[in-house]
């Protein structure tokens, strides 16, 4: 163990990653830096992933976080993995909404929506 | 209330410092939590941008961040000790050629859940004003 705090809870299902977010509150300024090494390490170790992020316990983000999940996006594109998101509740939406960053994702409502669409 | 004020280094470790004082204060008025929501993020990301691009991280510089929280509204101040920016270059995050950048949101959810958003002459203090839903507070506690 390397001490840090585990921020991901990893699960297979078939060809899909599925990533769920294991804190409330992790995706602020102090935490994403942890959280975006993480997600890195893991599609390092996967070539070509298929990467579900799961946002059910996220309950707060801010623009540090949407920079994480942009540059994921871009390092699972180059690879020639594919990115979703699923489960993410209406005051978050509303950030990706405002930075028409539901444009640049593909955001499910429920994860068998998103696993159907890989 | 009075203004408060809370100083910090310039490390995002010390946002839960401020995020504790403020919040505190609203959830203890009875704030409900889209409001709470809104206060925190445009407030997180004055508070990032002072100590990332205002004083840069530079450890010997400090953010300063002043509020006051009255019957109708939420007022923060947020000064740092950098050189200031032109606000009115920075681009549009939301346009298909930035869609992809990382970085420079924060102004754009600053004004998106702030109902004022001004910054001094230098460009190195912010003062952002939200206004309070009364409807969404129990009765009795402000």
């Amino acid at each position: 163990m390397d001490g840090r705090k585990q921020r991901l809870m990893v699960e297979p299902r078939g060809e899909v990653t599925i990533v769920t977010f294991v804190d409330k509150k992790i995706l602020d300024e102090s935490n994403i830096q942890d959280i975006g090494d993480q997600l890195f390490e893991l599609i390092e170790k996967h070539y070509k992933i298929d990467l579900l992020l799961n946002f059910e316990n996220v309950e707060y983000l801010s623009s540090a976080a949407l920079g994480k999940l942009i540059t994921l996006n871009k390092k699972v594109k180059a690879e020639n993995g594919k990115l979703k998101l699923c489960c993410i509740r209406p005051q978050i939406y509303d950030v990706f909404k405002i930075t028409k960053l539901n444009k640049l994702f593909e955001i499910h409502d429920t994860e068998e929506r998103a696993l159907a669409r890989f | 209330m009075d203004w408060q004020t809370v100083v910090i280094p310039s490390h995002p470790n010390f946002m839960g410092v401020v995020e504790r004082r403020v919040l505190t204060s609203l959830v203890d008025l009875g704030f409900d939590d889209a409001q709470l929501f809104a206060v925190r993020l445009a407030l997180e990301e004055a508070v990032t941008n002072a100590i990332k691009h205002g004083n840069k991280m530079d450890p010997s510089k400090k953010v300063t961040i002043r509020f006051k929280i009255d019957s109708e509204k939420v007022s923060f101040e947020v000064s740092d000790e950098g050189e200031g920016f032109d606000y009115n270059a920075v681009p549009d995050p939301t346009d298909d050629e930035h869609l992809e950048l990382p970085h420079g949101r924060g102004l754009l959810l600053m004004r998106a859940y702030a109902d004022e958003v001004t910054y001094n002459e230098a460009g190195n203090q912010v003062r952002l004003v939200m206004k309070l839903d009364q409807d969404r507070v129990e009765e009795g506690a402000l």
